[in-house]
């Protein structure tokens, strides 16, 4: 009966193929390690964020007169509204947590490198569409912070020259961030940008089944394979990494459901103080940071003493990440078999970011600039020195088989 | 290089709380379990506050419930405008008058413990003393140059600042530790409106980490089940 039915739609569309193809025979390799939990992780984090933003959809009113109050309404007046909204606004820091932890993975087992540069571009494309999503979503709630870190930022596109001011005031839709802006901002967080993300998400999985999946060794497994043409060192997806990525989805939610039960403002990290007063267009807050997850780029940007000068380098700090595959001229993948200068540059270039994601959180002071401008370059510093060692690289000899 | 980054990294903690100054804030220590502390609370704040002050994200309904004062005791006791009990707690006089007599509409305060913190709520309930300067003739430790009246003054006393910067209080219907208690009993509701699901949360949140647990360890068994023929 259901093997008739199965039948019945394999004729009419490829469901089994695509099943075997994508997880019940798609070969990965057998030493993934820790790393290689937060791409799953990443999907259920859209789903969470996907699932429980179409449930705040519903009681959420996107005008300047009403967003502040019905957040307010959600949290205590809607049945298990306050979790919906803390599941949100937790995920979207996990969301960020989870993505940079996978990219430092890409980074440092080298899976952008050849045959990987378009997964790797698709992944750009994703983190970048995530950055837009969380600004625009962090509008929403409407509150202090909400509505002085949107000014902030879009004022920035002011600095671009002879269309800046025209900018600014079509991405406004006002001459200040107004009821306007909201709207617009809303239609574009649940629509438009989640719409963009899923298809990317959708590229970025085809992109890896296609390659298949680097792992810490660096490896090809395609290379060495069996009489029936199924890699030696693989295994099939489903069983054996959907029991352990369940495993990795029961760590994740202890430490996620810590933070949303227990320390939902995440130390005033995810939700910042002032934003639990309503957006006040006549009260500057003392100090206007952007969510954590920005500090890296917005330290940046602050470094700079021009203004332009800080969005070119600010824009540059992202847009580099993009040339990865082709800055790295080394045939080796992972650290693993790389040189120590190569171990050395991920190991500052890991601490930039972290200090400049600190130094992006507190206020400037004329020693702390001196330090940002220290560790932009040193941010930068790490992508030049790729390319210039990766080329001559000594490096050491790669197994012929995966190591465990 | 690495040894200069380390102490660059250790070093920035001290630098950042160097560049940022905080005005000395008392410890509130408020209860949320102690629902008679959360009820005197509301009568304080309803019968001192709320004239001009509204919590207006809350109803009269969901606080009572939550703190266990009868459907009765609130109307009678603690509702002072001709709102029903299932609406939202505005304040008595309109934001008009209050920004015309005031200068500024006196802010909501639904919120004000989750902007603020509930020690600088206590502190600067605490904080009043006298300073003919200022219109009302008061100032504030943690608020300077405050733009609304000592309204607990007949409670406290007349706080008077000394010459080396402490306050003495003369006067006033009760003596110093009920002054803080009262204080305390207002922060413990302006905390618990500021999220009234608080307590709730916990309680669930302890369940959800005791089935994940649980989840983690099967979830663990099966992974390693599977990949014993691995390897």
């Amino acid at each position: 009966m259901v093997k008739n039915l199965i039948n019945w739609i394999d004729a009419r569309i490829p469901m089994t193929a695509t099943y075997n193809r994508h997880v019940g025979q798609y070969a990965t390799p057998t030493n993934f390690n820790f790393w290689y939990f937060f791409g799953s992780l990443a999907m259920l984090v859209l789903v969470n964020q996907l699932l429980t933003g179409i449930w705040l959809t519903m009681n959420y009113v996107p005008t300047a007169e009403g967003a502040f109050a019905s957040v307010e309404y959600i949290m205590r007046d809607v049945e298990y509204g306050w979790l919906l909204r803390y599941m949100h606004s937790t995920g979207a820091s996990a969301f960020f947590v989870v993505i940079y932890l996978h990219m430092f993975r890409g980074l440092i087992y080298g899976s952008y490198q050849k045959p990987r540069e378009l997964l790797w571009l698709f992944g750009m494309l994703i983190f970048l569409v995530l950055m837009a999503e969380a600004f625009m979503g962090y509008l929403l709630p409407w509150g202090q912070m909400s509505y002085w870190g949107a000014q902030v930022i879009i004022s920035l596109f002011g600095a671009i020259p002879v269309i800046g001011d025209d900018l600014t005031l079509w991405i406004r839709g006002d001459f200040v961030i107004s009821g306007a802006t909201l709207n617009r901002f809303f239609a574009l967080h649940v629509i438009a940008l989640p719409l963009v993300l899923v298809v990317l998400v959708f590229l970025h999985l085809i992109a890896l089944h296609e390659v298949g999946s680097n792992n810490p060794d660096g490896i090809e497994i395609k290379k060495n394979k069996d009489e029936n043409g199924w890699p030696v060192d693989g295994i099939p997806f489903h069983p054996y990494y959907t029991v352990k990525d369940i495993m990795g989805v029961a760590g994740f939610l202890i430490v996620f459901c810590y933070v949303l039960f227990f320390m939902p403002e995440g130390g005033g990290y995810f939700l910042e103080k002032p934003n639990f007063e309503a957006a006040n267009s006549m009260k500057t807050p003392v100090h206007i940071a952007p969510v954590w997850y920005f500090t890296p780029f917005y330290a940046i940007l602050r470094a700079v003493p021009d203004k332009l000068g800080g969005v070119v380098m600010m824009g540059l700090s992202i847009a580099v990440l993009f040339v990865l595959p082709w800055l790295d001229r080394c045939k080796v993948k992972s650290v693993r078999y790389r040189s120590t200068l190569h171990k050395l540059n991920i190991a500052q270039f890991a601490i930039s970011f972290i200090v400049l994601g600190y130094l992006g959180v507190v206020p400037a002071t004329p020693t702390l600039t001196i330090v940002a401008q220290i560790f932009t370059v040193t941010y930068f510093g790490f992508f030049l020195a790729l390319w210039l060692y990766s080329k001559n690289e000594k490096t050491k000899p790669v197994p012929a088989r995966l190591t465990h | 290089m690495k040894k200069l980054l380390i102490a660059l990294v250790t070093l920035l903690p001290t630098l950042a709380m160097a560049a940022t100054e905080q005005v000395h804030l008392e410890s509130a220590n408020i209860d949320l379990h102690d629902k008679a502390s959360l009820e005197r609370g509301v009568d304080l704040f309803q019968h001192y506050c709320s004239g001009c002050h509204s919590t207006q994200y809350q109803r009269y309904e969901r606080v009572a419930t939550d703190i266990g004062i009868s459907a009765d005791d609130m109307r009678n006791k603690y509702m002072f405008t001709d709102a029903k009990i299932g609406e939202l707690m505005q304040s008595a006089i309109p934001a008009k008058d209050a920004a015309k007599w005031f200068g500024a509409t006196p802010p909501d305060l639904t919120l004000v413990a989750r902007v603020r913190g509930e020690d600088w709520v206590y502190s600067y309930l605490k904080g009043f003393y006298k300073d003919p300067s200022r219109p009302f003739g008061v100032n504030n430790t943690v608020f300077p140059s405050v733009g609304m009246p000592h309204v607990l003054e007949e409670l406290q006393g007349t706080p008077v600042k000394q010459e080396d910067g402490s306050i003495v209080v003369t006067g006033g219907k009760l003596n110093a530790e009920e002054y803080d208690q009262a204080v305390r009993d207002i922060t413990g509701f302006l905390v618990y409106s500021a999220e009234p699901v608080k307590l709730e949360r916990e309680a669930l949140g302890w369940w959800v980490l005791g089935f994940l647990f649980i989840f983690f360890i099967v979830a663990y068994l099966l992974k390693k089940e599977y990949w014993k023929d691995v390897h």
